[in-house]
């Protein structure tokens, strides 16, 4: 018996240690909120986060939505072809995109470039002393290197998704139309009028979760890094884990949300 | 003043400071001494609120540290830190001027800067170096802008943490002597941890001894030499005989 004893112990102690690092990052999410909503504000760190999170993660956004969609386009086509539904490659590649590859995607391209970027920064301000420093000039670390943060991932990375969803519409309007020859108009028309409002709303929406999920997730194990290099490359690692799984997790609860209703 | 009252502190089973009683008078300079590891970072962040003490008071002037306006108390601190802690994302001047820039202390832009530049340059550093990166400086250089920027607002009290730890017996002279004049000539209260006995002789009034989680040995410098503690002792002369197991 002490065999299933320790198993099921060992069980019990995972589940508790998942549960209390749930209930912290809760009570961190609730102090960055509180942070994001009452001054001092920090214009300069919150510019500075738009561009690191928001504009210089388009490029890398932009080439996997092209990709994706134009992958998507092939796939339709030619799983289509088995039952003769070739034509709705239009249509699949719009629901696609919009409802789930464009969000989940920029998500985790996100979780692997700003998350890990995020919580190194943070991590090695850690151990460099560099946070004690800021409280010891009376700057709350939440209020300068946490909020601007997270405030910059909820609004840029909704239009970041919004940007993708339209570069992988046309990466997959491309390739159906140079390599599989529909007919540019009958698809333009055709994935316009396929679309609904809740598609797009929902994708903006799982786009601000994901954003602050990500940038919440770099902050919150670069704060609670431990030291030297091994404590920053742990943080990182863990950062973009638990980016990445919450992010899939918070798709499939919205994606509930949307359209199970 | 600054009164430490039977201060204890544990990180797990690891009793650091083990009932701390000191006290810093205002407009002197203590230096508190001891080995690696016996609590003297932190018993120097306990006073600053950077970490809780388990028991014990610490007071300022009379006053609970951790009672009262928060950013009123730090404001009247400055501090050094070990390897400079200087951000890497903001250049020198900026580095300099943190305190100037936000918060209750803010100042234009402009004048943040000249003041920046008047305390690198009460450093010993030049004009040219206010608008490089931290990373694009040497180790002096860094400590001499950790330096500035703990003086820039013009604190009351001042915290070095190891200000000569890696720099050469010439760069730790120069940090040592402009320790020791900005704190006279700004008449501030000073509180410095070091091993090194050159730096304790430039820049204290006082010293305190830290060892097994308590002050061993606290008196003023003149008296360090002929003070009869055997801990004390062995510590300045670095023998590894005596009552401080040289393997801990």
């Amino acid at each position: 018996m002490s065999w299933l004893t320790a198993f099921l112990a060992t069980i019990g102690h995972n589940v508790l240690a998942v549960v209390a690092m749930l209930g912290r990052v809760s009570l961190f999410a609730a102090r960055t909120f509180s942070h994001m909503a009452r001054p001092p504000f920090y214009p300069r760190e919150i510019g500075h986060a738009l561009m690191q999170v928001g504009w210089l993660s388009l490029p890398v956004v932009g080439l996997t939505a092209l990709f994706t969609g134009g992958a998507l386009a092939l796939q339709i086509y030619s799983g289509g072809a088995r039952f003769n539904a070739e034509a709705v490659v239009p249509q699949i590649v719009a629901i696609g995109m919009v409802r789930e590859l464009g969000p989940v995607l920029v998500g985790l391209m996100i979780a692997a470039r700003v998350t890990s970027s995020i919580a190194a920064e943070i991590a090695t301000m850690k151990v460099t002393e560099q946070i004690d420093a800021l409280t010891t000039l009376s700057t709350n670390p939440m209020k300068y290197l946490v909020a601007p943060r997270v405030l910059a991932a909820l609004l840029t990375v909704p239009l970041l998704v919004g940007i993708g969803d339209i570069i992988g519409v046309a990466g997959g309007y491309t390739v159906a139309v140079k390599n599989l020859g529909f007919n540019s108009a009958t698809y333009l028309h055709n994935t316009v009028n396929f679309l609904e409002a809740r598609d797009i709303v929902s994708s903006l929406v799982k786009g601000a979760v994901f954003g602050v999920i990500a940038a919440l997730m770099g902050c919150y194990f670069g704060i609670n890094s431990g030291r030297g290099a091994q404590g920053v490359g742990s943080a990182t690692k863990g950062s973009v884990q638990a980016a990445a799984v919450l992010i899939l997790a918070a798709n499939f609860v919205l994606t509930g949300v949307f359209f199970s209703l | 003043m600054i009164e430490m009252k039977d201060v204890h502190k544990a990180f797990g089973d690891n009793r650091v400071l083990q009932g701390v009683n000191l006290t810093i008078p205002s407009g002197t300079s203590m230096v508190i001494i001891g080995g690696s590891g016996t609590g003297k970072s932190v018993a120097l962040k306990c006073i600053l609120g950077l970490i809780s003490p388990d028991s014990g008071t610490i007071t300022l002037d009379g006053q609970d540290v951790t009672k009262g306006d928060r950013d009123a108390f730090l404001a009247r601190f400055g501090m050094l830190f070990q390897g400079g802690a200087l951000f890497d994302s903001l250049p020198v001047w900026q580095n300099v001027a943190f305190r100037l820039l936000r918060g209750s202390l803010k100042k234009p832009w402009d004048e943040a800067r000249e003041i920046a530049i008047e305390k690198l340059r009460r450093v010993g550093l030049k004009s040219e170096q206010a608008d490089k990166f931290p990373a694009e400086l040497s180790g002096g250089m860094q400590k001499r802008v950790g330096l500035a920027r703990a003086i820039a607002a013009e604190p009351e009290i001042i915290f070095f943490d190891e200000p000569t730890t890696g720099l050469d017996p010439i760069m730790s002279g120069v940090i040592n002597d402009l320790i020791r004049e900005i704190v006279t000539e700004m008449g501030a209260t000073a509180m410095t941890i070091t091993h090194d006995m050159t730096s304790v002789r430039a820049i204290a009034d006082n010293v305190a001894m830290l060892h097994d989680g308590v002050i061993q040995w606290t008196g003023p410098v003149a008296e360090m030499d002929k003070s009869g503690d055997p801990y004390l002792d062995q510590f300045i002369t670095g023998s590894a005989e005596g009552p401080i197991e040289a393997v801990r």
